[in-house]
């Protein structure tokens, strides 16, 4: 394909990277508006122009789902953003989710040539304004449906796996239903990231677009409790289930004062404010920890983390500080909600771990005592583990503590389906290319195998475990 | 969206709801409870199931006005829907045969005990009843319970029916009377649930309580239902709501429950003072509901015309 940059390779990349436009660092800090605003038109024109178009194209081998970068970068110099939309919804059917919320540093923005060189091209950012651009104009890509093939395959959960196997699975002419245990579709996109880095609305579009695709939602349905596998394979005649559950049970840090009113694990802290809209307490009903004038501690590193601290702030936290056992470099949480964090305010406190947290007479959190640490040797995870330096232990006052070190699988439907094979950890067992689970007709996708990951593995883990199941259904090999 | 078949005033501020919900209907058990939420800025709550008629497809419901969304609850009536139900939520009673049973219901209580209660009884359980309350208003389901125990005994605070005197007193002249009790089951108000198994503790009966911890989800994902069960915790909505008392704190648990007392009262008045804005919206939902009812009446009727000009 010809391109369509006019540019020489040395002049591109003399180029700067182009900034995204923010609402104001103290202005934001006390609204659920989105933060990112988007790029203009002519500046995502000149961000595209930066490309190389590069022989080897490594950022597309970095993306976990292949989305045709090069294609796409093309399509917007080019000034046909409604064709570079079809081009990345070839690979992703959340593009303006994903363009939001991907880490891009260790994808493909990491990989691009001119971060050697610099800083990268701002794919995320590009795909964004292409996704968002679509959807302004409403002249969604909509795909062709293949005619109807009489088989019905029913998807449990509605995070990101479950809506991208949906949305594959209603092109190749089958009946798809999708049932959500809460009562809004979305999973980690609605309960869990907040307003300000992902606006509801977008999400409730794709979902739209979804629906007018012919695919069906049924909220309200806990797998295991309402229904069970079996009864839906058996009784309902679905002939084919792709689980999506995610990697929704919060754990704990296992410490004193766990109970204490004001210690709350980061899901429900973000669920009560994002699913619920307790910010918007008592226009909605459900309430959320009063933060005004507090000091607010979210123990953890990770995008979760960050959301729950900067949520805090947003409530009006007197301060909002992030204790983390490692150092800023080991910090799972994408680069960008760093910088957007201290920007707000928030405080990061490094190398310390809570030891115990006391509370009043009446039962409510007042302090945190926490050790110091430092890094040791390399952990499994390939990081250096943090210990604790001894006598370094130190208390400090606080009112509301969030606990955000990570989640594990959820075992309603594994309990209730005995012949679905799980692993130590709970998390279902798959063949990895597949998407196949030790039950016939059953193939599992997402955080509920690989454990808490990024949006677009699950989306990628969402078309694997689509093609498998069609596959399945029109060749009944398994 | 959930439709309201029937409901019927049990008591002061206390009323029993029929709701369509099939999918639920056909899977509860004693003991289990759904999440409900009235309309799209609604809270979450946890109502425990009082039984179910799978035929129907329909679940029973006893509410009790306390807060802003059991408020608006009890003034609906047959033919209002509600927005959300999910379930049935929660482990189901452990039933065996134990021996001899005292059900012990304070109030609402009552209700959410029955289903177990008869449990019990059909699964050869001699099954004594005592059934609770401040006052004779507050007391539901009396002629339920009798009908589910081989002997009931009721209650009242104030004696203004019933015996004069709490329910742990009851429980204390049955023991006293050299009666063999194999397994307390207590609901009810937490402080009422702890009082009973301090008098079940000293004896060394066997006592479940089931909790009513603030909830969210409703599945183990949020973990704002936890209880603090000897050292460990554990969440009362999927390891729960019924628990042996020997493993629960109830302290922590009554202070747990407090932890939204402002908000809910902030609620509660803002809905006291303006009830409209809420009435209005469960109207639209009612209209919201009808009017997919009407749509798929017509569907059904077409397709129905389609099979009989086809065969015809
Ligand atoms: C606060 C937060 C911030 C994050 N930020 C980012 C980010 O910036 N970038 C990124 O890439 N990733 C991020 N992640 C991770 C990412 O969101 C997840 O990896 C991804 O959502 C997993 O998708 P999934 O479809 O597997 O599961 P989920 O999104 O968890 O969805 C699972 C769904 O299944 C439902 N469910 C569970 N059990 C049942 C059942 N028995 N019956 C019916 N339904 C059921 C759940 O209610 C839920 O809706 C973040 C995660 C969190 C929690
Ligand atoms: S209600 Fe959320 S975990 Fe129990």
């Amino acid at each position: 394909m010809p391109s369509h940059n006019p540019l020489a390779n040395r002049d591109r990349m003399k180029i700067q990277r182009q900034h995204m436009p923010e609402q104001d660092a103290v202005e934001r800090g006390h609204n659920f508006k989105e933060v990112n605003l988007g790029l203009p038109e002519e500046v995502a024109k000149i961000e595209a122009q930066r490309c190389l178009a590069c022989e080897k194209t490594t950022c597309i081998t970095a993306c976990p789902v292949g989305v045709k970068i090069k294609d796409f970068v093309d399509l917007v110099l080019a000034g046909d953003y409604i064709g570079a939309a079809r081009k990345i919804r070839e690979d992703n059917s959340l593009p303006a989710v994903t363009g939001r919320v991907c880490p891009q540093e260790d994808q493909c923005e990491g990989k691009c040539v001119l971060a050697k060189k610099g800083s990268s091209l701002a794919i995320g950012y590009l795909e964004r304004f292409v996704a968002d651009y679509e959807q302004s104009t409403g002249q969604l890509g909509m795909p062709a449906i293949a005619p109807a093939t009489g088989k019905k395959v029913a998807i449990v959960g509605s995070g990101p796996a479950g809506l991208s196997c949906a949305g594959d699975l209603i092109q190749k002419g089958h009946k798809v239903r999708v049932f959500e245990a809460l009562h809004e579709i979305g999973g980690v996109l609605i309960y869990g990231i907040p307003e300000f880095r992902l606006p509801k609305e977008i999400v409730r579009q794709e979902v739209d677009n979804l629906r007018q695709m012919g695919v069906e939602f049924e909220t309200n349905v806990v797998v295991g409790k309402t229904v069970t596998i079996d009864e839906l394979m058996q009784e309902e005649g679905y002939d084919a289930v792709f689980l999506a559950t995610g990697a929704g049970l919060p754990q704990f840090l296992g410490i004193a004062g766990e109970h204490l009113n004001g210690v709350y694990s980061a899901n429900e802290f973000l669920t009560r404010v994002n699913l619920m809209r307790a910010y918007q307490f008592p226009e909605y009903d459900e309430p959320v920890y009063d933060c005004r004038g507090k000091d607010v501690i979210v123990v953890g590193g990770g995008n979760t983390a960050l959301d729950a601290v900067r949520t805090a702030l947003r409530l009006g936290a007197r301060s909002a500080s992030i204790f983390y056992r490692r150092t800023e470099a080991e910090m799972p949480a994408r680069k960008e909600e760093v910088a957007h964090a201290k920007a707000e305010g928030v405080q990061f406190h490094f190398l310390v771990n809570p030891l115990a947290f006391e509370g009043d007479e009446k039962g409510w959190l007042k302090s945190v005592t926490c050790s110091r640490m430092e890094l040791g040797e390399m952990d499994a995870s390939g990081r250096r583990r943090p210990v604790p330096v001894q006598g370094s232990e130190f208390e400090t006052a606080v009112s509301l503590a969030i606990i955000a070190v990570g989640t594990t699988a959820n075992p309603l439907v594994q309990s209730t389906t005995p012949d679905l094979a799980t692993n130590k950890r709970g998390y279902i067992v798959t063949d990895a290319d597949s998407q196949k689970t030790s039950k016939r007709g059953v193939f599992a996708g997402g955080d509920i195998v690989t454990g808490a990951a990024t949006v677009i593995l699950a989306m990628g883990a969402g078309r694997n475990g689509a093609k498998a199941i069609h596959d399945y259904l029109t060749t009944d090999v398994f | 969206m959930f439709r309201i078949l029937r409901t019927r005033a049990l008591g002061r501020n206390i009323k029993l709801f029929e709701i369509e919900a099939p999918r639920i209907a056909h899977k509860q058990k004693p003991g289990q409870f759904v999440i409900l939420r009235l309309h799209d800025r609604g809270e979450r709550i946890p109502l425990t199931i009082e039984g179910s008629d799978p035929k129907k497809g329909s679940i029973t419901l006893v509410v009790q006005s306390i807060g802003k969304t059991t408020s608006l609850m009890n003034s609906l009536e047959a033919g209002d829907v509600v927005l959300d139900v999910v379930g049935p939520l929660g482990k189901p009673s452990e039933i065996r045969n134990y021996g001899t049973a005292v059900v012990i219901g304070g109030s609402v209580g009552t209700a959410v005990a029955l289903p177990t209660a008869r449990a019990l009884k059909e699964a050869g359980n001699r099954v004594i009843g005592i059934t609770g309350s401040r006052s004779k208003d507050l007391l539901v389901l009396e002629d339920e319970l009798r009908a589910v125990s081989h002997e009931t005994f009721v209650m009242t605070d104030d004696g203004s029916y019933g015996e004069q005197g709490l329910v742990t007193k009851k429980l204390q002249e049955l023991i006293d009377s050299g009666l063999k009790i194999d397994l307390v089951l207590a609901i009810g108000p937490v402080p009422m649930m702890r009082a009973v198994w301090n008098v079940a503790r000293t004896h060394g009966i066997k006592t479940l309580v089931s909790l009513n911890s603030i909830m969210v989800d409703g599945t183990g994902m949020c973990g704002g239902c936890r209880v603090l069960a000897g050292d460990k915790s554990k969440f009362a909505c999927v390891d729960g709501p019924e628990f042996d008392a020997a493993e629960i704190n109830f302290d922590v648990l009554i202070q747990r429950n407090n932890m939204y007392r402002g908000d809910e009262k902030r609620s509660l008045d803002k809905f006291l003072a303006n009830p409209e804005e809420d009435l209005k919206l469960m109207r639209d939902l009612r209209s919201r509901a009808d009017a997919e009812r009407c749509q798929l009446e017509t569907l059904e009727a077409a397709a129905k015309r389609e099979v009989s000009d086809a065969v015809a």
